[in-house]
């Protein structure tokens, strides 16, 4: 999505003025200038001017420029739908992965995604079987990275 | 030292250093000939698995890859107008154009010879100038890095964002991103909102993962132009008048090398800048500029060593100060902590056999892409039939697991989404990524240079000059942020 400068340059103006709100609350260092509130503070100063900039620059190209501008593929529902699979499978993932195990939501995450990429049904189902059990051996088996077992640990090898 | 060349050269020609190195370079060349994937994600993917390597092996993994995928990168744009990495984007429709009149194989011959020359080129400077700096800063005090890390960062900005504001809001937001946690100094837990998980700080490898991982696999996804053709020439000897070439373009060559080593070393600009830079150039110096454009050779050959030499020009900055030249090296100075072989002039003095390691790795890897760059020509056009919505799930769940791999914790899976969905955003609205990592990477040292700094000079500012190398460095800075938009309001004047 092509979003006008102006909109952008408040959302920065919001969360620089938060950081220089916040900050406040930091301790200071008792007999000394710099406290853990400075640096922090001195970014926030400088994203708020930026801020102030790119709202004026936004409003000055106006006419040309809307506030909101839809790029083409969220007018296509074929790319709309991949992009939410992608999105959807990591949260997917790290929602369920725990408690349902990574045999289980690896697969699924990945076959979901291949749906929506449009990859023929037969492909999707083996490169999915196939694409998790490979990165499950490397990653498990030989980095011995603990992926979760979840409902599948009576089974754990 | 002859005793500590004699151990780089046992660690480099090491049985699993070579294997490692020929796997990260098919690896490299794969990724760095499918459009799409760069090699930053090369190197971002790379990362969950040299977590499990000891440190040699991990760096051999990432010098590889990261120089075999900037050559690759010059395979689609020859075969279908595409570049592979945005490192041969400036030169794409000259190679195309190339192929049209059936120079497919001189295209891309002086693609993959001149790269390894690059390479080469650049690794001397690196084995040159980075012992020498190194001895230099080791009498630098904390205005000195302060001022350096600005610059660098200042720099980033100059010579990277189309818009200069943009580019700092990038940075800024970096910096920003750097302060959450307890790492500062004073050892206040700042942003944190009371999770645990943010104390740490917030994770580099699960943020770069998602910046340039993840948001290629998104701008994939939403990617709706149409399915590209491939050109069904066959490729003959790729080696045929390379020697010609040489001979016809020395000056071309050397100073594509030169300018890309240097524009390397500047933090920020990595390949892609120094390709286009040196594209330009090349141009405007040309006896036949008309003919740029057309399926001209010269430009290739002299901005295809640029982008190799950049590589590693990079690298400079990067081992002696701790300061990333591009992202590449962004990520490499993460890998290089996690190894506790801390970047610094210090380096050069502990341990000098594993800085002799990474020159040498260097020049090996160079040295193999000439007979494995060439497989991949021979191979290219199966690579570029792979589906890529196939491959982009696998990859997304490659990424999901190696991020959760660093500190098993799905946590950080979450700040990989959120990173990848952000540089998405950020880049599609023209704010560059590279001076956001470099704030990320840079932020620490920033703060804890500017902090110990303001302690001793008891909060004036006069003592950031008070030192002729500060006050140098410091002038430098000064004069990257003022002088660029002043030049350009004189300019505008002269013109009016």
């Amino acid at each position: 999505m092509k979003i006008n400068d102006a909109v952008f340059g408040a959302l920065l103006l919001v969360l620089g003025l938060a950081v220089l709100v916040h900050v406040q609350s930091f301790p200071t260092i008792p007999g000394q200038n710099v406290g853990p509130a400075l640096f922090p503070g001195i970014v926030a100063a400088g994203l708020v001017g930026c801020a102030v900039l790119l709202i004026l620059s936004g409003v000055r190209s106006r006419p040309q420029a809307p506030w909101f501008e839809t790029l083409p593929w969220l007018r296509s529902p074929r790319h709309i739908g991949a992009f939410v699979a992608v999105v959807a499978a990591t949260i997917a993932y790290i929602v369920l992965a725990n408690r349902v195990g990574f045999l289980i939501v690896a697969p699924l995450a990945l076959l979901a995604m291949f749906v929506a990429f449009g990859v023929r049904p037969v492909v999707a189902v083996v490169v999915a079987v196939a694409g998790t059990l490979v990165i499950w051996y490397a990653f498990y088996k030989l980095l011995r990275v603990p992926l979760p077992w979840g409902v599948l640990e009576r089974f754990a090898f | 030292m002859t005793h500590d060349v004699g151990l780089a050269f046992g660690l480099v020609f090491d049985p699993y250093n070579v294997w490692v190195m020929i796997a990260a370079s098919l690896f490299g060349l794969f990724v760095g000939a499918v459009p799409g994937l760069t090699a930053t994600m090369a190197t971002a993917l790379l990362v969950p698995v040299t977590f499990f390597m000891p440190p040699i092996p991990a760096i051999a993994a990432i010098v590889s890859a990261t120089a075999m995928a900037i050559f690759a990168g010059d395979v689609p744009g020859c075969l279908l107008r595409m570049p592979g990495t945005p490192a041969s984007a400036a030169y794409t429709d000259e190679a195309y154009a190339m192929t049209r009149k059936g120079q497919t194989e001189l295209a891309l011959g002086a693609g993959l010879v001149f790269s390894a020359l690059g390479g080469l080129f650049g690794t001397a400077v690196l084995i040159v100038s980075a012992p020498a700096l190194a001895d230099f800063a080791l009498r630098f005090s904390s205005f000195e890095y302060f001022w350096l890390v600005l610059l660098g960062l200042s720099c980033a900005i100059v010579i990277t964002a189309e818009r200069p504001l943009k580019g700092m809001v990038a940075l800024l937001l970096g910096l920003l991103v750097a302060c959450v946690g307890l790492g500062n100094p004073a050892g206040y837990p700042r942003f944190t909102f009371g999770s645990t998980e943010l104390t740490g700080g917030i994770g580099l490898i699960p943020m770069m993962i998602g910046m340039f991982a993840v948001s290629e696999i998104i701008r994939y996804a939403v990617d709706t132009s149409p399915q590209w053709k491939i050109v069904d020439n066959p490729i003959g000897n790729v080696f045929t008048g390379m020697w010609r070439l040489t001979k016809r373009y020395p000056v071309q060559i050397l100073r594509g090398n030169v300018l890309g080593t240097i524009v390397g070393a500047l933090p920020g600009a990595g390949a892609d800048i120094a390709a286009w830079m040196s594209y330009a150039v090349s141009k405007k110096f040309s006896k036949e500029p008309e003919k740029f454009g057309t399926g001209h050779v010269e430009g290739i050959v002299e901005s295809g060593s640029a982008n190799n030499s950049a590589l590693a020009g990079a690298w400079i900055p990067a081992l002696v100060f701790g300061i990333p030249g591009d992202s590449i090296t962004a990520i490499v100075i993460g890998v290089l902590y996690m190894k506790n072989m801390n970047p610094g002039p210090t380096l050069f003095t502990q341990n000098p056999q594993n800085i002799y390691a990474v020159y040498l790795l260097f020049i090996v890897a160079n040295l193999l892409m000439v007979p494995l760059g060439w497989m991949c020509i021979k191979a290219a056009k199966q690579i570029l039939r792979v589906p890529r919505n196939v491959l982009m799930p696998v990859i997304l769940l490659f990424c999901i697991v190696g991020t959760f791999a660093i500190n098993n914790t799905a946590f950080d899976v979450g700040v990989m989404l959120v990173a990848g969905l952000a540089a998405y955003v950020l880049e599609e609205n023209g704010f560059p990524s590279a001076p956001a990592i470099l704030g990320v990477v840079l932020g620490g040292m920033l703060e804890e240079n500017f902090v110990t700094s303001m302690i001793k000079s008891e909060g004036s500012l006069t003592a950031f000059f008070g030192r002729p190398i500060a006050a140098s460095l410091g002038t430098l800075t000064l004069g990257a942020w003022f002088l660029p938009p002043l030049v350009r309001r004189l300019r505008r004047l002269a013109g009016a």
